[in-house]
């Protein structure tokens, strides 16, 4: 009786079981269709108007769309998107229309080597935008440097790296910590107190910050890494009160959840703006909204870009931007880098001639400039660019005050040369003799 | 002194944050015996209330709006208990005595309930209540309606499939509406600011240092809240069948005590604490999908410390871990023992914070060697299950 009855049971629940699937199938497939029939359509359409060869330039586009790390890198990919639209309404690379191919990297590191092996491979792309984390940048080297590809990537980052396969358009730690520094060092006293998240990041840039205090005279009175996500800072305040009794610089490079935790004790502690300036190098206008410019106020933050820069280039971007995605959306620097970097990959390839002739390409890169919402920009040959470092106050209304900015771009120096293992040595990938590490004479 | 006092203070307020996040815990898993991983992401829950009540209450102008926190801690409570009476009735009722696959169960709980604040719209919301209301409301009908029992093996199946269709279909059409209010995600999976009021922002000043408000506020509720929970738990008559229940189950049922009805009053109870806790802790940090990971682990830790089944063992646990890594990761030891070389180099080692939470774990390790049962050993269910 009993086995009838769970058979009977089987058949009911596995009968349910399966025209619910039929069910789901038949919502889901036309639409599904109908999307790549759509980009299919948009594809044609492109080329018809490209007119040309007839062909469209395919690019990729490698971001985490889903997991932690989705929050950040959207922004990024909207950056990009505006950019390939512009581009393809002014009338392409040579008229050629982009056609971006998306991928998700998912926040996962493996997922990312192989979204990019797909684009290289299957869709042929000329060239992939991606990556935001030094980790998915380091998962997917390999797999641009075996097929001798090019990657884009538009992320601030710690250096001491230059590969011949990948453009870096964020900024090397000497465009935006070392400024940073010196700022302090000038304005603000010559004690600090490092803070940071535990892991590779933070560490290195300390290692940069505290040779570079030292050797311009000021002392680092105290050091300390809470583990990310931690959000007990007690001991790290009284820490700071012990060593800084009569106030002193925080030299701040916590990441993500941290920071709230951060900001909102050191208030409470009493250890405001006017006696403890706290710079970061992590707290753009995204982070400010979610800290809430409460906390914030009266501190301080180093980057290239801020949304406040004053310049008709900016004026226009921010404002297509707004058009495109809405009122209440801010840009920030890692936004400003991809932006920059779709324009100066579609210089290099006008100049080359050829978008999959990447040797070509790359040779033409060098020494393009664009004239960017944050001022001008040129690619060197180090594969990094230069640009303007910016010193930032927030404000309340959650905006930055520019406090400080440098005349002339700075150029990237990406092996530091405050670090004894790297001390001398450059990189220059437009003469063969060099390449990505050689020793400096 | 000052010194011996800041230490005290600070110790005081670290170990507050651990007590009040680990109170309900100490009656969900020291009393019950469930081990419950979805504890944080009920914290989460009570944080989310938070923000919640925040917004809400904004428009209202200075004088009211400065008193959000009053409004949002009680609805924080009742939000996170009737989370964790749904979790009881439906997953942990027919886990007691189980721990292995509780742990599996709530962990995966915990996960639905992170994925669900990060893409909960009314698009989902609405699915999920016709799901609701068609298997509930269907059920309910055919109760009355036809001879239950005889059906009920083939119609319950039949009901819950035809519901799950129904309501997936109605999602997906709804998902195809180009309407903004319907798709738009309600928090998204970035995290979401809480301010705390005015007047817990500053702090008071004492001798020369200043004694955060928030860190102030936490202590009176943690206070608050262990008294409050003592006062239940020992005066009460629901008090008195909990503690009946947890010494001896079989006993209590037989003397007429509805111990499933226990069961699930202690549950949302301690639930409705991590709700609480989950208010009082967007005070200090930031408030997102993953808040909970941050803090189920000392939760645990402090329980276990403590002794399980045992309030006054959770109490003293919080206090010491809180004051000893406090202690530890602001370089007051070194204060303390800079003249005696070694133990001051010891001591520097471990005078980061995340340097001092290896310390702090390694102790517990050794602690735990010496009294496996914690500081406060007691028989619970967990003994006789």
């Amino acid at each position: 009786m009993t086995s009838d009855f769970s058979r009977r049971k089987f058949l009911i629940l596995g009968s349910a079981a399966f025209s619910t699937s039929l069910l789901l199938k038949a919502c889901t497939t036309p639409a599904g269709d109908e999307d790549a029939a759509t980009t299919d359509d948009a594809g044609a359409d492109d080329a018809a108007a490209g007119g040309g060869g007839g062909d469209t330039i395919k690019v990729g586009i490698l971001h985490s769309r889903s997991g932690t790390m989705a929050i950040s890198e959207n922004t990024v990919v909207d950056a990009e998107l505006l950019a390939i639209e512009e581009i393809n309404a002014a009338g392409g690379v040579n008229g050629k229309m982009i056609e971006a191919i998306e991928e998700d990297g998912a926040s996962d590191w493996p997922t990312f080597a192989e979204k990019a092996k797909k684009l290289i491979e299957e869709d042929q792309v000329a060239v992939v935008f991606g990556c935001w984390t030094s980790a998915s940048r380091k998962a997917v080297l390999p797999v641009f440097e075996a097929a001798d590809h090019m990657l884009w990537y538009p992320v601030q980052y710690e250096g001491q790296e230059c590969s011949k396969n990948i453009f870096y358009t964020g900024a090397a730690p000497n465009q935006q910590i070392e400024p940073a520094v010196d700022w302090l060092l000038e304005n603000k006293g010559d004690r600090f107190f490092l803070v940071g998240s535990d892991y590779v990041f933070p560490r290195t840039a300390n290692q940069i910050i505290t040779e570079q205090v030292k050797a311009n005279g000021g002392e680092i009175v105290g050091e300390d890494y809470l583990p990310l996500g931690d959000t007990e800072v007690t001991p790290i305040i009284a820490k700071i009160q012990q060593e800084l009794p009569d106030g002193g610089v925080i030299f701040n490079t916590l990441n993500g959840d941290s920071n709230v935790a951060f900001f909102k004790q050191l208030q409470g502690a009493g250890l405001g703006p006017d006696k403890y300036p706290v710079m970061s190098v992590s707290v753009a206008e995204e982070e400010v909204r979610v800290i809430t410019p409460e906390y914030l106020t009266g501190h301080y933050a180093a980057w290239n870009y801020f949304q406040t820069v004053e310049s008709p280039e900016n004026e226009k971007w921010v404002s297509d931007f707004k058009a495109k995605y809405g009122d209440d959306r801010v840009t920030n620097d890692p936004m400003e880098a991809a932006y920059i970097m779709v324009y100066l990959w579609k210089q290099a390839a006008e100049k080359a001639g050829d978008a999959y002739d990447l040797e070509a390409v790359r040779a033409a890169a060098y020494g393009e400039t664009f004239a960017a919402p944050g001022g001008t920009v040129t690619m060197n040959p180090n594969h990094h660019i230069s640009k303007t470092v910016r010193i930032g106050e927030i404000r309340d209304d959650g905006m930055f005050e520019i406090v400080s900015a440098t005349d002339a771009p700075v150029d990237p120096i990406p092996w530091n040369q405050y670090v004894p293992e790297t001390k001398g040595f450059a990189c220059d990938w437009s003469d063969p003799e060099k390449g990505g590490k050689y020793e400096e004479a | 002194m000052s010194l011996f006092f800041n230490a005290l203070f600070n110790g005081i307020s670290v170990g507050s944050v651990l007590l009040i996040v680990a109170l309900g815990l100490a009656i969900v898993f020291g009393l019950m015996g469930a081990i419950n991983l979805a504890h944080g992401e009920l914290m989460m829950l009570g944080a989310y209330t938070t923000f919640v009540v925040q917004n809400v209450m904004k428009p209202l102008g200075e004088p009211l709006f400065d008193l959000y926190i009053f409004v949002a801690l009680p609805l924080a409570f009742v939000v996170a208990a009737i989370a964790g009476l749904i979790l009881e009735k439906s997953v942990i009722r027919h886990l007691y005595g189980r721990p292995l696959e509780t742990l599996l169960a709530t962990w995966g709980v915990s996960l639905i309930l992170i994925q669900t604040v990060r893409s909960v719209n009314w698009t989902l919301t609405l699915a999920v209540g016709i799901l609701c209301l068609l298997y509930f409301g269907g059920k309910w009908i055919l109760q009355k309606q036809t001879d239950w029992p005889r059906i009920a093996g083939w119609a319950n199946s039949t009901l819950l499939a035809l519901s799950i269709a129904i309501s997936i279909v109605t999602g997906i059409i709804l998902s195809k509406v180009d309407s903004d209010t319907l798709n738009r995600e309600w928090f998204s999976a970035r995290n979401v600011d809480v301010t705390a009021p005015a007047w817990l922002r500053g702090g008071l000043p004492v001798g020369g240092v200043q004694l955060p408000y928030a860190r102030l506020f936490i202590i009176a509720l943690t206070i608050v809240c262990t008294i409050g929970v003592y006062w239940f738990l020992n005066k009460s008559l629901w008090g008195l069948r909990i503690r009946a229940v947890t010494q001896n189950r079989e006993m209590s049922a037989c003397l007429g005590i509805p111990t499933e009805r226990v069961d699930a009053l202690t549950f949302a109870l301690g639930s409705g604490l991590a709700g609480i806790a989950g208010c009082a802790v967007t005070l200090l940090g930031s408030v997102g999908p993953n808040l909970g990971s941050s803090y189920i682990v000392d939760a645990f830790m402090v329980v276990v410390v403590g002794g399980v089944g045992k309030l006054v063992g959770s109490i003293v646990a919080a206090l010491v871990i809180g004051s000893f890594s406090y202690l530890i990761g602001s370089g007051t030891l070194l204060l303390v023992f800079g003249d005696i070389p070694p133990l001051a180099s010891f001591f520097e080692f471990f005078a980061t914070t995340s340097m001092a939470k290896v310390m702090v774990f390694a102790t517990i390790v050794a602690f735990l060697q010496v009294r496996p049962a914690g500081i406060f050993p007691q028989k619970g269910r967990t003994i006789d299950a």
